[in-house]
């Protein structure tokens, strides 16, 4: 099974490790609910090595993204990020990514879990352009400080920034230096919290790791999936096979700003989407609370009243709120006033309607920035 | 946590004390390690019938739920009602006070089926490698 570079240092610090999409990966250090408040109240460091890093360049290069993804990057600055789906002819989603603009390229991150089917589906719809399509996901190491200390722990770390580290707002990314080597630094992350997703050379990231856990003194602690979970979901943030998958629309995902119908270039599943846009949604993506100690998990049926009216994409019990929430499909006629019920292994529990995200820090940003 | 050598185990990592005609039933340190975070537990009502081998109950943490499977068949005549507001009972004190229900066994000879700590101890080391 591949292991990401920062193997050793997750059995340094007494992982318990897991197969992630075929990755051994770290699903927790100590305990997912401790983790989770680590980087709620202080900081936390990821390892996400295993995300797929894809950089495009040539003269060609822009059209070509354009071609594939359903944002319109024509519309992105140099030193800008931008969310984006990516979907089939049919409008059924095969990936969300975030999409960076930097000075010479396009550097795209798309999910650990979508690595081997989103490079052969962009190479597949290249179609005599101009331009290079170059994976850099083996020679750069990616990692993720967030939470409310992260410039503390970060800035002793930084030899040069391109701007102040504090002061970039949401989703950018700027230029820095980190152990003599080149780095990136973006205000990207999927947790809820400002921080900062770090590019750097593979070869120097268990070095930056261990430095940033020596520095941090106490302040920051090394998070595993576990939490990067639970994390996300009370950032009300979908998951790509569990919230999104082929089987799901944009539209219904309530990610309908990533997708620009009128943009200079056609782009694959632009008709399908915008006749879904035209029908409307079926069906929407929405928060629930669950009024019980029990936890709503994946595939569990919604009910308002009978027949049922959706599934359960994601739950946890989350930490920071002390009762279990959920995310997951309803009826688009299902009002905050109608009680529902999940039925949890045959018991069937109350749960309200609750806006998404149910705790976020980044989130008014995020919406005008995307 | 060494294994308490005075207890029978089950492979799916419960622990039953015999007291006379009782039977006293909680999980292994090993199963509240595994479980690691836990969020929530559901026990039977006192005067239950608990059938051996079959789920009497569950229990529940951030990332997965376990079903309690009774390792000796009879009637529940007390439930440990602290553990529901105090679950770090099971995990700080996994076999005294972290116990979760007392049967009253139909048939005691079941006991002989169940593991003992030397054979439970066998098993652990066989899933850790």
């Amino acid at each position: 099974m591949p292991r990401t570079c920062l193997y050793e240092n997750h059995l340094k610090a007494g992982a318990t490790m897991v197969d992630f999409h075929g990755w051994e990966m770290p699903i927790r250090y100590t305990q997912i609910p401790q983790e989770h408040q680590k980087v709620r109240l202080s900081a936390g460091l990821f390892d996400l090595c295993h995300m797929g890093r894809l950089e495009f360049s040539g003269p060609g290069a822009e059209e070509w993204v354009q071609s594939v993804v359903t944002t319109d990057l024509s519309r992105i600055e140099f030193g800008h990020a931008r969310y984006s789906l990516i979907c089939d002819p049919n409008g059924g989603i095969l990936d969300d990514i975030i999409i960076y603009r930097l000075p010479k390229s396009l550097f795209l991150v798309v999910n650990a879990s979508n690595r081997d089917t989103v490079k052969p589906w962009f190479e597949e719809h290249k179609g005599g352009r101009d331009a290079q399509l170059a994976d850099r996901s083996e020679e750069l190491g990616m990692l993720s400080i967030q939470g409310p200390q992260y410039v503390r722990i970060l800035a002793p770390l930084v030899e040069w920034t391109e701007h102040s580290l504090g002061k970039l707002p949401y989703y950018h990314i700027m230029k820095a230096k980190i152990l003599g080597k080149r780095a990136l630094l973006a205000t990207t992350g999927y947790t809820g919290e400002n921080g900062f997703e770090i590019y750097l050379p593979a070869e120097a990231a268990p070095e930056f790791w261990d430095k940033l856990l020596e520095t941090g003194n106490g302040l920051i602690a090394p998070i595993g999936l576990g939490a990067r979970d639970t994390l996300r979901v009370e950032a009300g943030m979908p998951l790509y096979g569990n919230e999104l998958t082929r089987e799901t629309n944009p539209f219904e995902a309530g990610l309908g700003f990533a997708v620009k119908l009128q943009k200079p270039v056609p782009f694959i599943g632009q008709e399908a989407l915008a006749r879904l846009n035209a029908e409307g949604p079926k069906r929407k993506l929405v928060g629930l609370r669950i009024f019980s100690k029990k936890v709503a998990r994946q595939g569990m049926p919604i009910y308002n009243g009978e027949p049922a009216v959706g599934i359960v994409t994601s739950g946890i019990p989350s930490p920071t709120l002390g009762f279990p929430i959920a995310m997951g499909y309803v009826d688009k006629n299902t009002q905050v006033s109608d009680s529902l019920e999940v039925d949890i292994r045959g018991t069937r529990v109350q749960a309200r309607l609750e806006p998404l995200p149910f705790f976020s820090r980044t989130r008014h940003k995020a919406a005008h920035a995307l | 946590m060494p294994l308490p050598k005075n207890l029978r185990y089950t492979p799916t990592h419960e622990w039953v004390r015999v007291e006379g005609a009782f039977a006293i039933v909680g999980i292994t340190d090993f199963a509240v390690e595994q479980l690691s975070d836990l969020v929530f537990i559901e026990l039977p009502a006192k005067d239950a019938k608990v059938k051996k081998d079959a789920r009497f109950g569950e229990i529940e943490s951030t990332k997965t739920v376990s079903d309690l499977i009774a390792p000796v068949s009879g009637k529940v005549v007390e439930v440990n009602t602290a553990l529901a507001d105090n679950l770090d009972l099971i995990k700080d004190s996994p076999y005294d006070q972290g116990w979760m229900v007392k049967i009253s066994m139909t048939d005691p000879a079941e006991v002989e089926s169940l593991l003992t700590a030397n054979r439970y101890q066998q098993q652990l080391d066989s899933e850790e490698h």
